[in-house]
């Protein structure tokens, strides 16, 4: 800390002004790395058991292709709008800020609406966490991606209201533009799980 | 679970454990209360965020570590010790040999390595604190925490009992019914978040805070050591925290990764813990590369021999320690084109590390040699781990390896490499940065007497143990049949086992005698050292240096001192320092993690939501937080510096 805590650029994007949120913003990217870490370790789980099924479904005869579609739909849209919000943020633009905070976190309810569904649905088929490895595995791998993509929206409705509250300073935008990086990271994840999970499932 | 299994009955030891908690906890209670500390202990230190602080409780922790690791390591020399003994039966040696593995990693190596770095980095790269302070306070607590869950398992419930690896399908519910495993795979779980969140407040903090001109080929070897661990734990850790909440799926909620029925992989466990478990073992030994490389180099009076290469090897070993991991099973029938692979890239692990070896001997050569206690560990270091490094090679070839499977060869090795790496290097570390920490010197006779007894213990204690294990003794046995030659040698290793927990008592009395009589250091700089730490007062005032030190050169307080004769600071260069608030936040936050993990144990899931409410809680709060810090005037830093420096 120190007097370069408060070294503060006035040539950076808001986000990047003072020492503190340079230090903030490197070190969510490194806990990226870690989560990144981490979702490799379950898909190298997922893919090692998800065709022992044992007396279970199999993945081809399970997935329901339209609800996933959709949650992809919702869920790739929702990354876009993030990017407007942090675009509106660079403008200093307050209320499109929001506005675009505000679209994200509803596709992002929307996703997570349709994902419970989906789980809902399988577990009215008889295919629970419990049935077979397959799906423990699956329902780890893309339940954590649902829990961290619920925590997003918890997290994004406490940095609208301190939005809100304190108006858009050096903290304020620095937290969204952490935010978002988290969202983004998710949409990337979700890529792998559509392409991993979904599409290797449904061909083989 | 039954409440009447709730409390562990039916041995002697946990009755004599159980008062012994109990006197021991209405002692420090009496004591707090009669010398009114309870205000002090919140303020100074439960809500600290001084990386100092924290450093200091990780150690005291450690060191309360080793002594409950001691004791199991003690219990199961006792019973080896002669054959037939009845002393431990089959489950209560299953439980010690558990957590004897398991609190000696994770509770004892890890925070005595992490303590040192929270107390040494920032301050051997001229910063005021770490990059996140309250992060780093929420690390420490959820450690202690999670150590504190793991130890309470031997009085609540049953100690886990499936060994430090927890290989599957002996730890999932099919064959281990109680909640042991459960303690296993949650406390785990709650202080490996911690030492996650450690990496990456240490990584942040050593790229971006930095000293001027101190690039980072001018960095300290320690510094350097802890960079490249911060990186394994960044990458390692996540692969623990899934294989540890595919465990707890599988022991609560009954699914099926690593089960023997409806498509689960035991094996599967194996590979996620040991893709862990190998760079793990390299975060506790870097660390200790860089404590002997700070104390060979202060103590032979010359700069480091082959620095660069010191950096390269490293980060050599760094990389290969991720794809080594299939060689803790080799047995498991990989096939020989798999064994080789891993076979060759563990033999290659020997390179880098025999760089280092003959960098330390070339930094000895020709140097003024004064043999403190810190160097008289580190120069045993070297031979005793080389000893550990060979049978190491030994261990790597795949073939050979069907014979030293499991046996005590490989109790040997291993313990030849942590405790002659990382435990040596703990104390070495404890021995050469004691005075920073606490403003006196650990006395040097009575460290010379721990350094012999521990290191002729540790010798009597794992030699025969090699050759026990090439006679056929395998790990984990409760006890052996009489006429199978084995005793002799057991004895042996059982005195050498003693003569270890002799010098552990001397070093305790050490640190009580040294508190009371010790030498004070009143320079900062008691050994002539190198590199900024020893720039600063001991124990160092909060905000560490009043200015900012500029660095001109690798052993960068060795070369201010040839050239301005030391650090020195004009009081008109003094600004005012900002600092960061105390928080009670990440102490009653982990204290909801202990409830919650506790609740998850017991499978007492309203307990465990209870815990995560207001786990979530803390971090609403946290998020709405609008302090940011306060600023120390420069009148109070003039008055804090001619106090601390009263007697330089």
């Amino acid at each position: 800390m120190g007097e370069a805590a408060h070294r503060y650029e006035e040539t950076l994007p808001l986000e990047y002004r003072t020492q503190e949120s340079r230090l903030n913003i490197l070190g969510f990217w490194i806990f990226l790395g870690a989560e990144v870490a981490l979702f490799a370790t379950l898909f190298a789980t997922y893919l090692v058991l998800f065709q022992r099924t044992g007396s279970g479904p199999t993945a081809g005869e399970l997935f329901e292709v339209k609800d996933v579609l959709i949650e992809t739909l919702l869920l790739l849209t929702s990354s876009f709008t993030c990017g407007l919000a942090i675009f509106e943020m660079r403008r200093g633009r307050m209320s499109g800020l929001i506005a675009w905070l505000l679209v994200t976190l509803l596709l992002g309810a929307g996703f997570i609406t349709f994902e419970i569904r989906e789980f809902i649905h399988y577990v009215h088929e008889g295919a629970t966490m419990q049935t077979s490895a397959f799906l423990s595995s699956f329902f780890v791998l893309v339940g954590t991606h649902g829990a961290h993509v619920s925590v997003g929206i918890g997290w994004m409705i406490l940095i609208i209201i301190q939005l809100l509250q304190r108006g858009l300073t050096a903290k304020t935008a620095r937290k969204v533009f952490i935010v978002s990086l988290y969202w983004h990271f998710l949409d990337v994840v979700w890529i792998f799980i559509f392409t991993l999970v979904y599409l290797l499932g449904m061909v083989i | 679970m039954k409440w009447s299994e709730f409390f562990v009955t039916g041995e002697p030891l946990i009755y004599a454990a159980d008062v012994a908690i109990v006197l021991t906890m209405v002692g420090i209670v009496f004591v707090l209360t009669y010398f009114k500390k309870w205000k002090w202990l919140w303020n100074e230190w439960l809500t600290t965020v001084d990386h100092k602080k924290i450093g200091v409780m990780y150690i005291i922790c450690a060191v309360l570590m080793l002594f409950r690791g001691g004791v199991d390591a003690l219990l199961m020399r006792a019973q080896l010790t002669a054959p037939n003994m009845k002393f431990l039966d089959a489950q209560h040696y299953n439980e010690i040999f558990t957590t004897h593995g398991t609190i000696m990693i994770l509770f004892m190596a890890m925070p005595f390595i992490i303590g040192l770095m929270n107390i040494v980095v920032p301050l051997q790269i001229g910063a005021r604190d770490v990059a996140f302070p309250y992060l780093n306070a929420l690390s420490f607590w959820l450690f202690f925490f999670g150590a504190l869950l793991f130890n309470i398992s031997f009085v609540i419930g049953g100690s886990p009992d499936a060994g430090w690896t927890a290989y599957f399908p002996l730890a999932g519910n099919e064959f281990s019914h109680g909640v042991g495993n459960n303690y296993y795979a949650v406390a785990l779980q709650i202080s490996g978040i911690g030492t996650l969140m450690t990496g990456i407040n240490f990584l942040v903090t050593i790229l971006k805070m930095r000293a001027p001109g101190m690039t980072l080929m001018r960095m300290p070897m320690f510094t350097w050591t802890i960079l490249i661990t911060c990186v394994l734990i960044i990458f390692a850790f996540p692969v623990l925290t899934v294989a540890l909440a595919l465990m707890t799926f599988d022991r609560l909620f009954d699914t099926q990764f690593f089960t023997m029925a409806n498509g689960g992989m035991s094996m599967l466990w194996a590979n996620l813990f040991w893709i862990w478990g190998h760079p793990e073992v390299y975060i506790v030994i870097l660390p200790a590369f860089g404590i002997f490389s700070e104390v060979v180099s202060t103590f032979a009076g010359k700069r480091l021999f082959g620095y660069k290469a010191m950096v390269g090897s490293i980060v050599g070993i760094a990389f290969l320690s991720f794809i080594v991991w299939v060689h803790h099973f080799f047995t498991m029938g990989a096939g020989p084109a798999v064994n080789s692979a891993f076979s060759i890239t563990t033999m290659a692990i020997a390179i880098p590390t025999g760089v280092k070896i003959f960098n330390w001997l070339f930094t000895l050569r020709k140097g003024k040699i004064r043999f403190t206690t810190a160097m008289l560990w580190s120069l045993a270091f070297i031979p005793n781990f080389v000893i550990g490094g060979v049978t190491g090679v030994m261990l790597a070839m795949a073939a050979a390896d069907y014979q030293y499977h499991n046996s005590y060869f490989l109790i040997a090795h291993f313990h030849y490499v942590l405790i002659a790496g990382t435990v040596f290097a703990c104390f070495a570390g404890l021995h050469y940065w004691y005075p920073k920490m606490f403003g006196h010197i650990l006395n040097e006779r009575l460290g010379k007497w721990t350094f012999w007894l521990f290191m002729i213990g540790f010798n009597i204690c794992f030699f025969p143990m090699y050759f026990l294990g090439l006679m056929g003794m395998t790990r984990r046995m409760y006890t052996y049949s009489d006429g199978l030659g084995w005793t002799p040698l057991n004895v042996v290793a059982t005195v050498g086992a003693v003569l270890m927990g002799i010098g552990f008592i001397v070093l305790c009395y050490n640190i009580y005698y040294s508190a009371r009589y010790g030498e004070r250091d009143m320079t900062g700089d008691p050994w002539n050292g190198r590199t900024l730490e020893w720039a600063t007062a001991s124990p160092p005032v909060h905000y560490n240096f009043p200015v900012t030190p500029v660095v001109e050169d690798l052993d960068a307080y060795w070369v201010m001192k040839k050239k301005y004769g030391g650090f020195h600071v004009k009081e008109e260069d003094l600004k005012p320092i900002h600092m960061p608030s105390n928080s009670g936040r990440p102490f009653w936050m982990s204290v909801a993690f202990f409830v919650a993990g506790f609740g998850l144990v017991f499978k007492w899931f309203a307990l465990a939501i209870v815990g995560a409410l207001f786990i979530v809680l803390g971090l609403i709060l946290r998020s709405f937080e609008d302090d940011d810090g306060y600023y120390i005037p420069v009148d109070e830093i003039k008055r804090m510096e001619r106090a601390a420096r009263k007697g330089a």
